[in-house]
């Protein structure tokens, strides 16, 4: 494969909160030949906070970013924060339709913004980009114990004509890549619910009741694990889930990792590579079953022989899978 | 809920500013409701956002701009997505909030002081500094322990820094800020 190349705006949140994100997707995008050009003295985005005071100054903390990527070799920038993905768009989609916008936020820089940067988000880049076959062909490991829905939150697909990405209702991008992973992916109603986003901090028990739905979601369809592509869905998810116990009185224990640890496990990376440690409700009950796929298929292999034997078959009619295993054991 | 009162006057100036500011146009809302039906903060509204459409078609600028929805509104899209007149629902919530802000009225001070906190970080460093946010939010809200028992979970795990990294360019940021006060003092 032709390594791609993508300046890489990997938002404040990973340098902090949400570090394992950088680190489980660099180590995914060099498994699938992606390389990521940093993008030299970048500053934040502005995010929610940013809207709340004016469209052009608002832009304009996203622009700056954007003039500095269009300097660049490549001028197309992937973005793994929804949150900053939907900021820098809007900023460039402003820009580039509205004249005099452009005029008033270039106003506000030093260096001017013209309107050549393409922004994705990386899994847009993953799933487009490089493709489910290529996603496939790197998978080294079975996760035979994960049962997974995927959820999206609220900006990565919407508003459609900003996102112009996967559906705004029912999004399948994150379920086809962890399927093409061979892991199992359940059917989920809540993919695209707000979590809460930013109101964790000022407004914690609507953000605790929000997410309870969310939760409870994932479990009633049969998850026992949450993937995510959001550092703020991650937080609000996994570091609240013991606020949501405490003023929901539910019990749940459910891991929510980065769709990027996933792939990452499924690619042979150690839980250390991935950093596994910072998820606040662990997974390693989930990954200890992982085996090499080639021995997962030899033990499949065996239990379907095992259930085809006649004999057997007669006799342990109502179990015949429990026979393979005791078999094998 | 209160009751509203439409004999007020229709403020004619009101929905001229939120058009001309938003790019939208309000009257073409006809409160088939989609919007409130798939808001998941309706039920901590004080006007569901239908509602809010409704207010602005009715120019009732005060109530509009004194409520808590449109402060408590996180810009989900989901309104906007499932508007049948494809109206940009949540930028017109936007533009009320910035309205509001500019006018000096702030509903929930709270949600309010957490922004100004994450701007005032993103001024002095260039980035987001998310422990100094949070202490600068406690503070100056007075919730001094807010998020206190993610304290240790954070701490534990190595997810945050204990300084600030600082851009190169931080001085560049923080004239994006200053160049846009002195633009908003030259309007008034």
């Amino acid at each position: 494969m032709a390594e791609k190349e993508y300046a890489y705006y990997s938002g404040c949140s990973l340098e902090g909160t949400a570090k394992e994100y950088d680190t489980s997707l660099r180590l995914v995008m060099k498994t699938l030949g992606v390389k990521l050009a940093e993008i030299p003295d970048w500053s934040c985005c502005g995010s929610t906070p940013a809207h709340t005071v004016d469209h052009v100054f608002a832009a304009a903390l996203a622009a700056r970013n954007l003039a500095i990527i269009e300097k660049m070799n490549t001028h197309t920038v992937t973005v793994p924060c929804p949150s900053c993905l939907t900021v820098l768009k809007k900023a460039h989609i402003g820009m580039t339709t509205d004249e005099s916008f452009k005029n008033e936020v270039n106003a506000l820089l030093d260096e001017p913004y013209e309107g050549k940067v393409t922004a994705k988000s990386s899994l847009q880049v993953i799933y487009e980009d490089i493709g489910l076959e290529a996603i496939a062909d790197r998978v080294t490991h079975a996760l035979p114990d994960l049962k997974v829905v995927a959820y999206y939150g609220c900006i990565l697909n919407r508003p459609p004509d900003i996102a112009q990405f996967d559906d705004p209702e029912n999004p399948v991008a994150m379920d086809k890549v962890i399927s093409a992973l061979g892991i199992e992916v359940l059917d989920y109603a809540f993919k695209t619910e707000c979590c809460g986003a930013a109101f964790g901090v000022p407004k914690r028990a609507m953000v605790n009741e929000l997410t309870h739905k969310i939760l409870s979601m994932a479990i009633d369809v049969g998850a026992n694990c949450i993937a995510v592509a959001c550092p703020l869905c991650q937080q609000n998810l996994d570091l609240r889930q013991e606020q949501v116990n405490q003023t929901m009185g539910s019990s749940f224990n459910i891991p929510v990792l980065y769709f990027t640890q996933i792939m990452g496990l499924a690619y042979g990376y150690s839980p250390d590579d991935l950093e596994m440690d910072k998820l606040v409700v662990g997974a390693d009950h989930l990954i200890r079953s992982r085996i090499p796929v080639e021995e997962y298929r030899k033990m499949k292999e065996a239990e379907a022989a095992a259930a085809k034997k006649p004999a057997k078959a007669k006799e342990m009619k109502e179990e015949p899978k429990e026979t393979a295993k005791a078999e094998e054991n | 809920m209160d009751t509203i009162n439409l004999s007020n006057k229709i403020d004619w100036e009101f929905i001229e500013q939120v058009k001309e500011e938003s790019g939208q146009n309000p009257s073409l809302c006809y409160q088939c409701g989609n919007c409130t039906a798939g808001c998941p903060y309706t039920n901590y509204f004080d006007y569901p956002v239908s509602m809010v459409m409704r207010l602005l078609q009715a120019g009732q600028k005060d109530t509009i701009l004194n409520s808590k929805a449109i402060w408590l509104c996180a810009t989900c899209e989901t309104c906007t997505t499932r508007c049948p007149c494809e109206i940009d629902v949540a930028h017109i919530m936007d533009t009320l909030r910035i309205i509001a802000r500019r006018e000096g009225k702030v509903s929930e001070k709270d949600i309010k002081l957490f922004y100004d906190s994450f701007l005032d970080s993103v001024k002095q460093f260039g980035r987001i500094y998310e422990v100094g946010t949070l202490l600068m939010y406690n503070l100056r809200s007075g919730h001094f322990l807010a998020d206190a028992d993610l304290g240790p979970k954070v701490l534990t795990r190595g997810k945050i820094h204990f300084f600030p990294t600082k851009i190169k360019g931080s001085d560049k940021v923080a004239q994006i800020f200053e160049r846009f006060q002195k633009k908003a003092k030259r309007h008034g």
